[in-house]
């Protein structure tokens, strides 16, 4: 392969100006498109309603008042709702990275017959999307009188697939210096997973976790299906029933339901972003 | 290399290292043989406990239910019922026989090809874009991701404020250059571009930010040599970093597509499949025919057929790429 050591070509610099230029627009063009609903959401929150129902549109709230968001409150129990979304999700993702890891490390690290077969399993039901078993799955769920119950929401998607496949991916790539340490420890498997594997992957644990969060306090097809007591909601399922609460859509309460739904996320986001895009950038770089 | 696998595999047996590794071996038996040889049924009880319990839930919760929906597709049964009749393939002739499935299918077909094909498209625009040396492009690219850990059903309701066609920002967009906002929310057609579009705002980023990795580690020295040798830039990208893109592209084409079939919370929140059923996806239908009009059996019949669409095409993307996509 042919390698220049420096390439400072004639044309580089006379293009340059236009181009970042042209760069530029198109990074604000993104940006706006991207913040603009956003904006116009948490803007609906403060409006009343003759500031909402005008044209032209009004940007701003003449006052940033929280009558919307007392109303949406007191139309639905938001407090429910976040107390159903945090039990569900941190139990759902805590359990889901468990078996993920031990599933992952058995599969690297233990010796099975079937071990391939067992590992197929796991990934080809990344391929079976959960609509398609949602009935028989729901069946068994109201057979065992788990309809509005937190085992109900948290149980029948806890299986670990995608998980089990990136930690696969990350324990095939560990030091091997590690393992000769625990192997001369002489820990058992049990502890060897959580004294020496599970502290050097950190990261990558905190990144999958992160994302698996995410998508537990998302999560939103199965727990319509399984709760319809407004007490048992989680955040989503609530989101919808205030919408349809209202006979005639009141944008400035739903919106600041909606708010209250999106920003601890959006918070959350910012602050761990670093983690979070790692967490979601495993699965493509692997593949 | 050796593997950690082969390291492995050199605990329980030294033989097995120097047949499956071959040129490393010498340095494993030093390091890999404190203890004797165990018992296999030992490893095999730990396996069943570590792996054991994922497994079962697999079992329990997708594979059992996957073959349950395949025999539930061939009665005629709703949804609690305590009876049900058995109809052979009645379910499925009545899907076929409907005319309202040409319309599904197109809706879905549509539905899934601009969201994929088009966010795959613009993802990778805005990944090359985020990839040049702009300042703010690391609050960009957080910015443009951020939509994707967002709830599908808070995003579904907050765009359909902002399509509203009165009071929406499309409309006054709209009006500025004098055209009046499309019926988003009455027309069949209108809807479904308004939740394609609003797919789009929320997937987006994932799709960009998958490719700015990717772009990230195209090698420097090739574009450069391409430049020297009097490559414009777009040949460049067309003919060196396209092709590099390929396992990527083969990637996000996959994990696009599932998503893309699976999406329910934006259609539910915005359309509920509506307005005349013309943002009723394949995937809403099964919803639909099982929860709303409890046509259980039925329900059951349009899920294995998109099953076993999904897989075919699964199958088909992977043997295509396996000839194509050098790893």
């Amino acid at each position: 392969m042919a390698t220049p050591s420096r390439s400072t070509t004639a044309a580089a610099p006379r293009r340059r100006k236009p181009l970042q230029l042209g760069g530029y627009l198109g990074l604000v063009l993104a940006i706006a498109i991207m913040i603009l609903p956003l904006a116009w959401m948490f803007l609906a929150g403060f409006k009343e309603r003759d500031e909402i129902y005008t044209v032209p549109i009004q940007w701003l709230p003449e006052a940033y008042d929280l009558s919307n968001y007392a109303a949406a409150l007191a139309a639905v129990p938001f407090g429910n709702f976040f107390l159903n979304s945090t039990i569900t999700t941190v139990i759902g993702a805590g359990l889901k990275m468990l078996l993920g890891l031990t599933t992952a490390y058995a599969v690297v690290f233990l010796e099975f017959p079937f071990k391939k077969f067992v590992f197929g399993l796991v990934i080809f039901a990344l391929l079976v999307p959960q609509q398609i078993v949602m009935i028989p799955n729901f069946t068994l769920v109201a057979s065992l009188g788990w309809i509005n119950t937190y085992q109900g929401i948290i149980v029948p998607g806890l299986a670990s697939a995608f998980g089990t496949f990136l930690f696969r991916q990350h324990f095939l790539t560990l030091p091997i210096s590690i393992l000769e340490a625990a192997a001369l420890d002489g820990a058992s498997h049990w502890m060897r997973l959580w004294r020496f594997i599970v502290p050097i992957s950190a990261p990558t644990i905190a990144a999958v976790a992160l994302v698996s969060i995410v998508s537990e306090w998302n999560e939103y097809l199965w727990p319509l299906l399984v709760v319809d007591r407004s007490d048992m909601m989680t955040l989503p399922v609530g989101l919808t029933l205030l919408q349809n609460n209202d006979g005639v859509t009141n944008w400035g309460v739903l919106m600041a339901g909606t708010v209250l739904v999106t920003v601890p996320v959006l918070i959350a986001f910012f602050a761990l972003q670093k983690r979070i895009i790692a967490g979601l950038t495993a699965g493509g770089v692997t593949g | 290399m050796p593997t950690i696998e082969d390291l492995h595999r050199s605990t329980d047996s030294a033989v097995a290292v120097s047949v499956s590794t071959g040129v490393v071996s010498p340095v494993m038996p030093r390091t890999f043989t404190p203890r004797k040889k165990k018992k296999p049924w030992k490893s095999w009880l730990l396996f069943l406990l570590f792996a054991g319990p994922n497994v079962a839930l697999l079992i329990v919760f997708t594979y059992k239910p996957l073959l349950q929906s395949l025999y539930y597709s061939t009665l005629q049964w709703n949804l609690g019922s305590a009876s049900a009749i058995p109809v052979g393939l009645g379910n499925y002739v009545t899907w076929f026989d409907d005319p309202g499935t040409v319309r599904v299918v197109t809706v879905t077909l549509i539905f899934t090809i601009a969201t994929v094909g088009g966010g795959m498209v613009i993802g990778l625009l805005f990944a090359v874009l985020l990839n040049r040396k702009l300042h703010g492009r690391g609050a960009a690219r957080t910015i443009v991701v951020a939509p994707y850990v967002l709830s599908g059903v808070a995003v579904g309701l907050l765009w359909l404020f902002v399509f509203d066609p009165n009071f929406g920002i499309t409309a006054a967009l709209l009006d500025a250059i004098g055209v009046a906002s499309p019926p988003w929310y009455n027309d069949p057609h209108w809807a479904l571009v308004m939740v394609i579009i609003v797919y789009l705002w929320k997937n987006v980023g994932y799709v960009a930010l998958i490719y700015l990795a990717a772009l990230q580690s195209v090698p420097r020295d090739l574009l450069e040599a391409a430049s020297l040798d009097g490559a414009s830039p777009v040949r460049a990208f067309r003919n060196i970093v396209l092709p590099l893109l390929g396992p990527t592209t083969f990637f996000l084409s996959i994990t696009t597509l599932l998503s893309s079939l699976q999406s329910f919370d934006i259609i539910q929140a915005m359309t509920k499949g509506g307005p005349l059923e013309g943002t009723t996806t394949m995937m809403y239908q099964i919803y639909q025919e099982g929860f709303q009009a409890g046509r259980a059996g039925y329900s059951s019949a349009v899920a294995t057929i998109l099953f076993a669409v999904l897989l075919v095409v699964t199958l088909i993307q992977m043997k295509y790429v396996e000839k194509r996509v050098h790893y």
